[in-house]
């Protein structure tokens, strides 16, 4: 019996140990090919253990980081303001639903719901943001179209309000005389913060790891964010320097550009933060992905 | 049953009724003022960011000139539908979106099922934490990364899989990107790499609400694990993977754009195995500017993805009523 379990449970770790090595390798390659030694690639390939170790294709990245810098400096900005908004957005829409008193409780989850069973599709959607809205080639374009208000968001918000706050503490509040705004911000988001912190965890990661309203509204190479910028790198290793001045500059920074492995050091550069904050973020990620799960 | 009694007593004097019902309303409302107030800032944006939109599926009828604008282009009926369903592309998008998901769904559910119910045997807390992390953090990058990482194998010159693995196995190097056949497999370990932590971190909590009683009884009974798993755990987390698999179902349609777009580095030659409805719609609007087409194609999958949401939840709601969405 003893053996038994024993076997089982070197199998199970086995399983996992393989598992786990399978979703990290990828990440790791990449990183070792970003520090190898560009004749060590053009002899052996990409490898996890390159012969030679080079840093060049940082060096090159950092001799010139305006343009690395300015995509980082779009996609924080457009990750903070929209991370804010749309937390205060789906809290302030969220918390009403969740009170059972509320007129036209009915109506306005319906709205909410609504979305969730039908869309016009991307093209009306992008014709809407372009045509009557204007918003092509702004940083707003990048921080409302899709992104700010989920609606599994809100139903996740809705029912922790409705689970976890007792309407005692409302009552309270009614009666020390304080109004339905005072009550929201002073008792109920101090009581919410396991659900404001996933969510709000949710939208930073939506807003941080988007390409894709970059790729449809923006144009200009000065507003584009990290992610759009890596999107057009992997496809073209000379977009990173495509905007130098002239075109002997341009040819003199082909020839110097350790092309196979400075691709590499961008994704890594742009995967770098995310990965580095992970072991601190993962607990509320997993419990608000199990919250989520367990239906309120 | 108690309720319908007073109101049905009310009823000769309806007209009262209806007039203090609407004070009461207005009351309410009024009482209510500030909390309706607040969501405010979401109705804008729903109407903003969806409903407009769903108003803009006219394009689908339409042929639009940018000087008349949207409403001014002139109505083309269905042309644009005809011209998407005549081009044997619609067959092919439709056929790619559709047998993709279904293996992604099936591939999905059997590895993460596994993963779960592996985890539930690890004793040490720490340890089953550590795998869970680990295995979502393919979850947490975007698609634009995951298309670095999966270059890193099959960039047909320095890729590890042509360079290390071909001469490991003994097989030639094989242009991955200009050679559709194989997308199949490999979008498919890619999907299920980014997702299988996800789903089963889903069923892992599933089976962590599991009453430990039946283990207990069971063991008494002298049931061991085979036995454990699958006459109680799996049973008893059947609406969770019904209700996850349904879900799935519903939006065999959609694809997820990155997937397709980002992973296969918008390729060419991998059309024929990579297209899909999502990425059909893009470049029919962006590359060809056929604005009628696109928005009928992004029109058709709409439709067809409202009954299928339809479908799936009355699926749901028989076979287990507090699962249902609506």
């Amino acid at each position: 019996m003893n053996r038994m379990s024993f076997a089982r449970v070197s199998f199970i770790h086995l399983f996992f140990g393989a598992f786990a090595i399978v979703s990290i390798f990828p990440f790791l390659l990449v990183f070792m090919v970003s520090i190898t030694d560009e004749s060590s690639i053009v002899q052996n390939g990409y490898s996890i253990l390159p012969s030679k170790i080079n840093f060049a294709a940082y060096s090159f990245l950092f001799n010139d980081f305006a343009q690395i810098a300015r995509a980082y400096g779009v996609t924080i900005a457009v990750t903070l303001i929209g991370t804010t908004v749309s937390l205060l957005i789906t809290a302030l829409f969220a918390y009403p639903l969740s009170r059972k008193g509320l007129p036209l409780r009915r109506t306005l989850s319906f709205t909410l719901f609504f979305t969730m069973l039908f869309s016009g599709g991307m093209v009306p959607w992008y014709m809407t943001y372009v045509m009557t809205f204007g918003l092509k080639n702004t940083l707003l374009a990048m921080i409302i179209p899709g992104l700010m208000l989920s609606a599994f968001n809100v139903l996740l918000m809705r029912s922790f309000f409705a689970n976890t706050i007792p309407e005692s503490i409302v009552e309270s509040g009614t009666i020390d005389g304080a109004g339905e705004f005072t009550i929201f911000l002073k008792l109920i988001v101090p009581l919410s913060a396991p659900i404001m912190a996933t969510i709000g965890l949710f939208n930073l990661l939506a807003y941080w790891n988007d390409w894709y309203n970059c790729m449809l509204f923006i144009d200009k190479p000065e507003l584009m964010n990290i992610q759009y910028l890596m999107t057009k790198t992997l496809n073209n290793v000379q977009f990173l320097i495509m905007k130098a001045d002239t075109s002997s500059q341009v040819g003199d920074l082909i020839s110097k550009m350790p092309t196979e492995t400075v691709r590499m050091a961008l994704a890594i550069i742009g995967v770098a933060p995310l990965l580095l904050a992970y072991p601190f973020f993962q607990r509320f990620y997993i419990s608000g992905i199990t919250s989520g799960a367990v239906k309120g | 049953m108690e309720a319908l009694a007073p109101a049905s007593r009310t009823k000769p004097a309806a007209t009262h009724a209806t007039a203090s019902r609407s004070r009461h309303f207005l009351r309410q409302i009024k009482k209510y003022k500030m909390l309706l107030l607040m969501t405010l800032p979401g109705l804008v944006y729903l109407f903003v960011n969806n409903y407009i939109p769903m108003y803009g599926v006219i394009l689908a009828f339409k042929n639009l000139n940018y000087v008349q604008g949207i409403w001014g282009s002139p109505w083309v009926g269905t042309d644009n539908f005809k011209f998407l369903f005549n081009s044997p592309d619609a067959y092919l998008i439709t056929r790619n979106t559709i047998l993709y998901n279904v293996a992604f769904i099936i591939v999905n559910l059997v590895l993460a099922l596994t993963v779960a119910l592996l985890i539930n045997e690890i004793k040490e807390k720490v340890v089953a934490r550590f795998y869970q992390s680990t295995f979502l953090l393919p979850h947490i990058i975007s698609m634009v990364v995951v298309a670095y990482l999966v270059y890193s194998f099959l960039n047909a010159d320095n890729g590890l899989v042509n360079r290390q693995l071909s001469s490991l196995f003994g097989f030639d190097s094989i242009s991955w990107y200009n050679e559709p056949q194989h997308w199949p497999y490999i979008l498919v370990i890619v999907n299920a790499w980014k997702g299988v932590g996800f789903l089963a971190i889903i069923y892992f909590a599933a089976i962590i609400g599991i009453d430990k009683e039946y283990y207990e009884a069971a063991i008494i009974d002298g049931a061991g694990k085979w036995k454990q798993m699958t006459r109680i755990t799996l049973p008893l987390i059947a609406p969770v993977i019904i209700v996850m698999t349904l879900l799935a179902i519903s939006s065999i349609m959609r694809s997820d754009f990155g997937l397709f777009y980002q992973v296969t580095m918008n390729s060419g030659p991998l059309m024929p195995t990579t297209n899909t409805i999502d990425t059909f719609v893009y470049r029919a609007m962006v590359k060809l500017g056929d604005i009628g087409m696109s928005a009928a194609a992004g029109f058709y999958q709409s439709v067809v993805c409202f009954f299928l949401i339809l479908g799936a939840n009355f699926a749901v709601r028989r076979i287990s009523k507090n699962d249902a969405l609506f």
